[in-house]
């Protein structure tokens, strides 16, 4: 009986919610509320350009269907063709061709209104066709990715033996260092994520997804460390773990790098494109004074430095391949929130080492030293990134 | 890094020794950009059929196209009766109403109306008939309606007829030619652009030659309410003449009663391919020599009298000469034969 009495205030609530729906759904909520304006949400996803004209990818991310009455092209009517159809459900992507004879390095705007008067944009910024997939333009990515990445984290891995003739000091400021850099990569990574995030359907709450794979990562990272914390007695592979977990962390980063990069050369703004490489590329050597400070206590091979270039780098070229060829606001969005996490992940860890080391030697984890380290870090990043912002 | 995402290429451009630094190193990677590729492929291509002739309108004959094509022949002569003195009484019934107005196809304007329609009815009669025109607000605003011409100062439109309200506007006709009617209530372009006008024609009491007559009212809609017009028409529908160009007759003279209503942009224009027409600002001076010309424009409320003679078989063009209308809704053909 007292079993069955549980059971029965269990189900209660969910019969008196069935219950409560059933007559909404049969009799209306009883409050008449026809809204002021039509709800309609089109996203403009994509454009590419070909000889043919623009091909216009959109989304219907508002509460109802959509129709799509007419296309303007920079101030003029013109006509196009609509798969799988001029009106849209909800969540339904579609595809919109429209020929037209576009100029080469011209900016172009395309407005879509619908049957309810409402506009929304899309702009080309600077036309120039898009380029198609092709084991070439793969390979190409590639190159530029390898530039971006792998060079000059690489390069800046070649300071190791400098910096292996430093004191406990020392290193502790070169650590300083690397907390510094990777702050400013943390925050610079929000960031990122947030303007992707704007860009995103709002339906998918772009914003969130930046703090919540943010949080999520962090935590999931945090969580992975303590579990091998139990796992590692030999203290001489504390050093290397870390790199690897720099590494990681700052290729998560640059696979945003590669996003931006492989985003700017597909839509057209071919210049900006090859500006960020080379702006990325002399921005990202002070990556590999970061990834090898934690080493300078041991001595490891020369496969170490490359796996750990590959790591830190590689993601560039992935990076751009996804920016080039697929890219997607929200899934950007998402993605920078993973990197930030990462980011702050490392920087916890390195703090963490810092102390601890600090305090078996009895040395101050912030001193002059260590924080004109830290200050260093992100001035060289701030001063860099004046290369690919403007 | 950060990127602005949205970069102009005027934007670009600015940024000066940035994009000097840029060119110099797009000089180097200039293999790894399509540019030159598509450079030489825009150089070859040839435009594909589609391209060349601009927009064209879809062929169905909707709501909206109908209510422009009754508009362009349709005259309201009121309901006809004599007064004691022997003067000719016309009486006109106007509800102002709030009505979704088809301006383009599938595109709805959420319209504040004379009668339902875009721009509203055509009022027409004789220099020296008194007009009695009822008016009813069956809308939620206050509105009124102002004539332009000459009559009494109390029958101007000036007071505000209140949601439910009727007035009755009484005056003599004068002068003959052709004018225009608006609502005139605070604030004055909301009330104008949604809608709220129309063609007055007045006819002179010695009668014009006989012609094939046209009314068209020159109008602009503004649809995300930004203050700047996305679709511009001839009575109240895209393209409309162009769908269907209008039929007239070779060697025949055709009069077309034109205004101007457009909110927004400060004026308007008209212009006829092929042909030239004689044109009589407000058409309201007997000793006026008229503008020989094809092309002619108007401010808000300006309105004038085209005549024009086709000479030879064939589609013309007309069109306002503001490409930008031209080319939002503004632009049709007559076909001579």
């Amino acid at each position: 009986m007292q079993k069955y009495r549980m059971i029965f205030w269990g189900i209660l609530p969910i019969i008196l919610l069935t219950a409560i729906i059933v007559w909404i759904v049969n009799n209306g909520t009883g409050v008449s509320n026809n809204p002021a304006a039509p709800i309609e949400v089109l996203n403009i996803e994509k454009i590419k350009l070909d000889e043919n004209g623009f091909e216009v990818k959109v989304l219907n991310s508002g509460p109802e269907e959509v129709t799509i009455a007419q296309v303007v092209v920079d101030d003029s009517f013109w006509n196009a063709e609509f798969a799988p159809s001029d009106t849209l459900q909800r969540f339904e992507t579609g595809t919109i061709n429209i020929p037209y004879p576009w100029v080469y390095g011209d900016p172009h705007e395309i407005k879509l209104i619908t049957s309810s008067g409402l506009i929304f944009s899309g702009e080309v910024a600077v036309a120039t066709d898009t380029p198609k997939a092709s084991p070439e333009l793969f390979w190409q990515y590639a190159l530029i990715g390898f530039y971006v990445g792998i060079v000059p984290v690489g390069l800046g891995l070649l300071w190791y033996p400098f910096l292996r003739r430093f004191t406990t000091k020392g290193m502790h400021a070169i650590l300083a260092l690397t907390v510094g850099l990777l702050f400013f990569l943390a925050v610079d990574t929000i960031e990122e994520g947030l303007e992707m995030a704007a860009g995103a359907p709002g339906v998918f709450q772009g914003t969130g997804l930046v703090w919540m794979g943010a949080l999520l990562s962090f935590l999931f990272l945090v969580a992975i460390d303590q579990s091998n914390d139990k796992k590692i007695s030999r203290a001489s592979a504390q050093g290397k773990s870390l790199s690897y977990k720099i590494a990681a962390g700052i290729g998560l980063h640059n696979f945003g790098e590669g996003l931006a990069i492989g985003a700017a050369f597909a839509s057209g703004e071919a210049a900006l494109g090859t500006f960020l490489v080379i702006g990325f590329t002399l921005h990202n050597i002070t990556e590999g004074v970061g990834i090898a400070s934690p080493l300078l206590k041991e001595r490891p091979t020369w496969k170490t430095f490359v796996s750990l270039a590959a790591i830190a780098g590689g993601p560039a070229i992935l990076g751009t391949w996804v920016g080039g060829f697929i890219f997607n606001d929200t899934l950007a969005a998402l993605f920078f929130g993973i990197g930030a996490g990462a980011i702050l992940q490392v920087i916890y860890a390195i703090s963490k080492m810092i102390v601890k080391q600090s305090s078996d030697k009895g040395l101050s984890p912030v001193s002059w030293i260590n924080f004109g380290g830290l200050t260093m870090g992100i001035l060289l990043m701030y001063v860099t990134a004046l290369l690919v912002n403007f | 890094m950060s990127q602005e995402k949205n970069i102009s290429r005027r934007s670009f451009l600015k940024a000066g020794a940035a994009g000097a630094f840029a060119i110099f190193g797009g000089s180097w990677l200039s293999s790894f950009t399509s540019a030159q590729k598509s450079l030489q492929t825009m150089d070859k291509h040839q435009l594909h059929e589609e391209m060349k002739h601009g927009f064209v309108p879809s062929s169905e004959k909707t709501k909206g196209y109908q209510m422009a094509w009754d508009a362009l022949t349709k005259f309201d002569y009121g309901k006809v009766s004599t007064l004691a003195d022997g003067r000719t009484l016309r009486e006109y019934e106007i509800t102002a109403a709030e009505t979704n107005i088809e301006i383009s196809k599938g595109i709805t304007f959420p319209g504040w109306t004379y009668n339902n329609t875009i721009p509203g009815p055509t009022v027409r009669c004789t220099e020296g008939d008194v007009i009695r025109v009822h008016f009813r607000n069956t809308t939620s605003h206050p509105h009124s309606i102002h004539f332009h011409g000459i009559h009494p100062t109390n029958m101007d439109g000036l007071e505000a007829i209140p949601p439910g309200g009727e007035f009755v506007y009484e005056f003599e006709a004068k002068p003959a030619g052709m004018h225009v009617y608006h609502c005139h209530v605070a604030p004055l372009a909301r009330h104008i652009h949604k809608g709220l006008y129309g063609n007055f024609i007045i006819d002179p009491i010695k009668p014009r030659a006989k012609a094939t007559e046209f009314n068209m009212v020159m109008n602009g809609f503004d649809l995300d309410l930004d203050g700047e017009n996305e679709v511009y028409t001839v009575n109240g529908y895209a393209f409309a003449y162009m769908q269907e160009p209008i039929k007239v007759k070779v060697g025949e003279l055709v009069r077309i009663y034109l205004s101007n209503m457009t909110e927004f942009d400060l004026i308007n224009s008209f212009h006829l391919h092929a042909n030239f027409f004689n044109y009589f600002a407000t058409g309201a001076d007997p000793e006026a020599r008229p503008n020989y010309t094809d092309t002619i424009m108007q401010c808000q409320g300006e309105r004038g009298i085209l005549e024009i003679v086709f000479p030879a078989p064939g589609k013309y063009m007309f069109h306002a000469h503001q490409s930008e209308f031209a080319e939002l809704g503004w632009m049709g053909f007559f076909a001579a034969e």
